[in-house]
C-alpha cells in the first residue's frame, strides 16, 4: 500500500518537474527541473522493481547504514569544498584563473558561495547529521526513529546540497550570505530539516536512557535553531513559480538586520552548537574519560544559546544599522566569551589524566587542537566585535583569517577526528589502517592553518591600516588597488596553507578507504550492539 | 556555584550516569571562569547604560555619554572641512594656470587631486593613471581633447559624451561614426592598412593608395589629412602609435566598422569645484600636462 502511494506522488512529481522544465524561465531553473525529474523518475523505477518485496527493519540493531553513507558523504563533500578554496584562493592571488572561457559559470564570484556552501553545508552538515545519527543512538541506547526515514534525510539532504551548487553556478541564488539557494530550494531544505528534526527528537523520545546526554543537548539545539533562521530569513516570493527569482520579503536595514542575526546564528548554532554535540561525544569516548563537568556542562549550554543568538549586529557596525542595536550586538558577543569557553574547557580538561595519550593517539591530538582552535577563534571573535577593533578588521582579510582558524581548526580537526573514530566501528575493524598518515595529516592540516590564519592576520591588519591612512591634509594615501596588489604575496602564502589542508584530507580518505578494505575485521561486533534495555 | 565538589578523597563523584560509556565528573565551575563570566556581564550593563542600547517602543536609550557614530562621522567632516575651507576657497578663486606657480596651493591640490583620484579615476585610468583598453593613459603626451590644465578640467567637469545642453555648454560630445554601413569591404579594408602605415607598418602595403583616397574623402574632416587629429573634436592622432582600444589590424577595423563612443562621467555633479581643480591639477602634473 505504501509502495503505491509513493508511486503515485513519485510519478506526481516527475511529471510536474518535466512540465516545469518545459516553462523554465532560467536556465538554474530548467536544469533544476531536469535534475529533480532524473530523480524522481529514477526512484519511481526503483520503487517499481521492489513492489512486493518486503523490507524488515531490525529494531534490536542500530540504524548505521545511513551513518555509514553520512561517513563518505562528509570525506567527499570535504574534499570537494576544500578544492573550491584552494581554486579561489588562488583565483585571487592570480587573477588569469578566472578564464575567460568559463566567464559566468567558474569566476571567483559564482565559486565563492560555492566553496562556503561545500563546505559548511555539505562537508559540515553531513557530518553534523552523520554523527548525530551516531551519537542519539548510542546515547539513547534505541534505534533511529523513523525508519526509512534516516534515509530519506541523507538523501534528501544530498539533493539539496547538488541544487543549491548547480544553482550557484547558473546564476541561481538570492544573493544572502551562507543563505544564497532560491526559494524552492530552500523549501526542499525545509522539508528535509522537518525529517531530520523528527527522526532525532523521534529516537529521543523512545530513548531507553533515563537522562538525555549533554550532546543530544546541543545537537538538538542545533536543528531546532537552524530550522528557525532557515525560515525567517528566506521569506521570499518568487517572481515565477517557473523561474528562481525571488524577492526578499525584508528590505533595507531590516533585511541586513535579518541577515546577519541568520549568517552569525549560522556559525553558533550550525558551526558551534552542532560541533559542540560532536566534541561532548568523541572526545570522552577516545580519551576513554569522564567528561570533566556535568554542571558546567549545563550552564554553559544555556548561556551559550541564550546570548549567541542577539549576538548578529556586530556584522553591521558602522553601517545604516542604528547603534543601539549595534552596541547590543558587541555587549552580547563579548559577553559570549566565557559561555563559549566552556565547551572548551570541557573539552580539554576531560583529558585530564590522560594527556600522555597525546603522545601515542594522533587522534586524540586532532581532537585537542580542534578544541584550542576553538577557543582562539571564540577569544578572537568577542575581540573583532568591539567597534574599535571592528572599525579596522571590517571588510579586511582579518575577518577572513578568523572564520577559517574557526572552519579549518575547530570544525575540520573534530571532523576528521570523529571520521577516525567513526571508520573502524561502523566498518568493523580492530584498528585505522595507519596512525602515520592519521600524524601526516595532523601535522600537514595544522601547518596549514596556521600559514592560512598568519598571512590573513598580516594582510587583513595591513589593509585596514592602508584603508585608513590619510596625509596631513586628511586626504586618502592609497587607492583601493594599492591595497589590493600589496595583498599579493600573502595571497599566495594563504592558498598554499589551503593546499596543505586539502593534501591532508586526500591522506585521510586514502587512509579511511584502506581501513575498510584492509585493516583486519573486528571479532565480536560490540559496535553494533543491541540497544540496551 | 559555590557549592564545595563532591568528593572521596582526592576523587571528584560522577554523576551516576553512564551513556554508551561515557561518564561525567561532577566538577564544580572553574572560579576563574565564573568571575570572568561575571565582570563580562557587569561590564555589559555598565557600557549598555553608557552607550545607545536598550530598544523600547519608539526609539532606544540613547546611552549617558551621547556616543553616535552619525554625529561623531558628521563631526569629523565638519571639521575637515572647517580645517580646509580657506585653502578651498583660494584654489577656487585661483586663476587655473596660476595654480602651479604658487607653491602652497600647488602642493595643496596635488595631495587634495591624489585623494579624488584614488577614489573616483582609479577605477579606470588605474591606480598609477596609465589606463586601459578603451581609458586613456593619463601619463603620455597623447591628449584626445587637450593637455592643458583647462582643457583637463573642463574634460572632468563636463565628462566625456554626456547627454549634450547648456549645463556642459556642448562640449565633448562628437564621436567616431561607424562606417560599417558607409563604405564598402574593400574600402575598410584599404583604409585601415593606410592608418596602419601612418604609425608602422601596414598589413597589407599595396591596399596603401587606394586607402589614402578613403581616407582623403572619409577620415581626413576629423582626422586631418595628415592623420594628426583634431583635439576640438576629440580625434585622436594616428601617427603617434598610441591608442586607445589598440593599433592591430583587427581592432582598428572594428573601430572603423563600429565606431567608438567611449564615455566618462561629469564630474561636476558629484565633486566640488575645489576637489576638480586639485585633480585637474594632479593630472596636469603627471608628466604629460602641457
Amino acid at each position: 500500500m505504501v509502495n503505491y502511494i509513493k508511486l503515485i506522488a513519485l510519478g506526481l512529481i516527475t511529471l510536474l518537474a518535466m512540465m516545469a522544465a518545459n516553462y523554465a524561465r532560467d536556465v538554474a531553473y530548467l536544469v533544476h527541473a531536469l535534475i529533480v525529474t532524473a530523480v524522481s523518475g529514477g526512484l519511481f523505477i526503483w520503487t517499481l522493481r521492489r513492489v512486493g518485496t518486503t523490507v524488515s527493519h531490525p529494531q534490536d540493531e542500530y540504524f548505521d547504514s545511513v551513518v555509514r553513507a553520512g561517513v563518505i558523504a562528509t570525506a567527499f563533500w570535504g574534499v570537494v569544498g576544500f578544492l573550491a578554496g584552494v581554486f579561489i584562493a588562488f583565483q585571487l592571488a592570480f587573477p588569469a584563473l578566472n578564464f575567460e572561457w568559463a566567464q559566468g559559470y567558474a569566476n571567483f564570484g559564482r565559486l565563492r558561495p560555492l566553496h562556503t556552501s561545500a563546505v559548511i553545508f555539505a562537508f559540515g552538515g553531513n557530518a553534523l547529521i552523520a554523527t548525530s545519527f551516531y551519537v542519539v543512538q548510542r546515547t539513547s541506547a534505541a534505534r533511529l526513529w523513523g525508519g526509512n526515514l534516516g534515509w530519506f534525510v541523507f538523501w534528501g539532504y544530498q539533493l539539496f546540497i547538488v541544487l543549491a551548487a548547480t544553482g550557484y553556478l547558473l546564476g541561481g541564488t538570492q544573493s544572502k550570505e551562507y543563505a544564497e539557494p532560491e526559494w524552492y530550494v530552500d523549501l526542499w531544505l525545509t522539508v528535509v530539516w522537518v525529517a531530520y528534526l523528527a527522526v532525532f527528537l523521534g529516537t529521543i523520545i523512545k530513548r531507553k536512557e533515563p537522562h538525555i546526554y549533554v550532546a543530544n543537548w546541543f545537537y538538538l539545539s542545533f536543528i531546532v535553531t537552524v530550522a528557525m533562521l532557515h525560515l525567517v530569513n528566506n521569506a521570499t516570493i518568487p517572481v515565477s513559480i517557473f523561474g528562481s527569482k525571488s524577492v526578499i520579503v525584508w528590505a533595507g536595514v531590516q533585511d541586513a538586520m535579518t541577515q546577519w542575526w541568520y549568517g552569525h546564528n549560522a556559525v553558533g548554532f550550525f558551526l558551534t552548537a552542532g560541533f559542540l554535540g560532536m566534541m561532548y561525544y568523541f572526545i570522552p569516548k577516545q580519551a576513554e574519560r569522564p567528561v570533566f563537568s556535568y554542571k558546567l556542562s549545563i550552564i554553559h549550554f544555556w548561556a551559550l544559546i541564550f546570548i549567541y543568538i542577539w549576538a548578529g549586529p556586530h556584522h553591521l557596525h558602522y553601517t545604516a544599522l542604528p547603534d543601539w542595536a549595534s552596541t547590543l550586538g558587541m555587549v552580547f558577543s563579548v559577553v559570549l566569551w566565557m559561555p563559549s569557553w566552556g565547551g572548551m574547557i570541557n573539552g580539554l580538561m576531560t583529558l585530564s589524566g590522560a594527556w600522555d595519550k597525546l603522545r601515542t593517539d594522533p587522534v586524540i591530538r586532532m581532537m585537542v587542537i580542534s578544541v584550542g582552535f576553538y577557543g582562539m577563534s571564540t577569544f578572537e571573535g568577542p575581540m573583532m566585535s568591539i567597534r574599535a577593533v571592528n572599525s579596522l578588521s571590517h571588510y579586511t582579510d582579518w575577518t577572513i583569517g578568523h572564520v577559517h582558524s574557526g572552519a579549518l581548526g575547530w570544525n575540520g580537526m573534530i571532523t576528521f577526528g570523529a571520521l577516525y573514530f567513526l571508520v573502524p566501528v561502523l566498518w568493523k575493524r580492530e584498528r585505522l589502517y595507519s596512525l602515520t598518515l592519521v600524524s601526516w595529516h595532523f601535522w600537514l592540516a595544522t601547518i596549514g592553518i596556521v600559514l592560512y590564519a598568519a598571512s590573513m592576520w598580516v594582510t587583513g591588519i595591513m589593509e585596514g591600516l592602508m584603508w585608513r591612512e590619510v596625509d596631513a591634509n586628511g586626504f586618502l594615501v592609497n587607492s583601493f588597488a594599492d591595497t589590493v596588489a600589496a595583498k599579493f604575496p600573502m595571497y599566495v602564502v594563504r592558498g598554499l596553507g589551503g593546499l596543505m589542508f586539502l593534501a591532508g584530507a586526500v591522506i585521510m580518505c586514502y587512509n579511511l578507504w584502506m581501513t575498510v578494505r584492509k585493516s583486519p575485521a573486528k571479532e565480536s561486533s560490540l559496535s553494533v550492539a543491541v540497544p540496551a534495555e | 556555584m559555590s557549592k564545595k565538589p563532591v568528593q572521596k578523597g582526592n576523587q571528584v563523584e560522577t554523576t551516576g550516569h553512564s551513556w554508551d560509556g561515557i561518564e561525567e565528573y561532577n566538577n564544580p565551575l572553574p572560579k576563574w571562569w565564573v568571575w570572568i563570566f561575571y565582570a563580562c556581564i557587569v561590564w555589559g550593563i555598565g557600557y549598555s547604560i553608557a552607550y545607545p542600547a536598550w530598544p523600547g517602543i519608539k526609539g532606544a536609550t540613547a546611552g549617558v555619554l551621547g556616543f553616535s557614530t552619525r554625529a561623531n562621522v558628521q563631526a569629523d567632516i565638519d571639521a575637515a572641512a572647517a580645517k580646509l575651507a580657506p585653502i578651498n576657497a583660494k584654489l577656487e578663486a585661483a586663476e587655473l594656470t596660476e595654480i602651479a606657480n604658487d607653491a602652497e596651493l600647488s602642493a595643496y591640490a596635488v595631495s587634495a587631486g591624489s585623494a579624488v583620484f584614488k577614489t573616483w579615476c582609479a577605477q579606470c585610468h588605474g591606480s598609477g593613471a596609465a589606463g586601459a583598453k578603451g581609458y586613456p593613459n593619463l601619463l603620455d603626451n597623447d591628449w584626445l581633447w587637450g593637455g592643458d590644465i583647462e582643457s583637463i578640467h573642463t574634460t572632468i567637469t563636463v565628462g566625456i559624451r554626456q547627454q549634450a545642453d547648456a549645463d556642459n555648454d556642448y562640449l565633448r560630445q562628437s564621436e567616431m561614426t561607424a562606417f560599417g554601413d558607409l563604405l564598402e569591404a574593400e574600402q575598410i579594408d584599404a583604409v585601415v592598412n593606410y592608418v596602419m602605415s601612418l604609425s608602422g607598418d601596414a598589413q597589407d602595403a599595396s591596399k596603401v593608395a587606394e586607402g589614402a583616397v578613403v581616407f582623403e574623402e572619409n577620415c581626413a574632416s576629423c582626422h586631418m589629412e595628415d592623420g594628426t587629429g583634431d583635439r576640438s573634436q576629440g580625434a585622436p592622432n594616428l601617427t603617434d602609435a598610441i591608442w586607445l582600444y589598440g593599433g592591430d589590424y583587427a581592432t582598428i577595423s572594428e573601430t572603423v566598422v563600429g565606431g567608438r563612443k567611449g564615455a566618462m562621467p561629469a564630474w561636476n555633479e558629484r565633486l566640488s569645484e575645489a576637489q576638480i581643480r586639485a585633480v585637474a591639477t594632479y593630472v596636469h602634473g603627471l608628466g604629460g600636462g602641457e
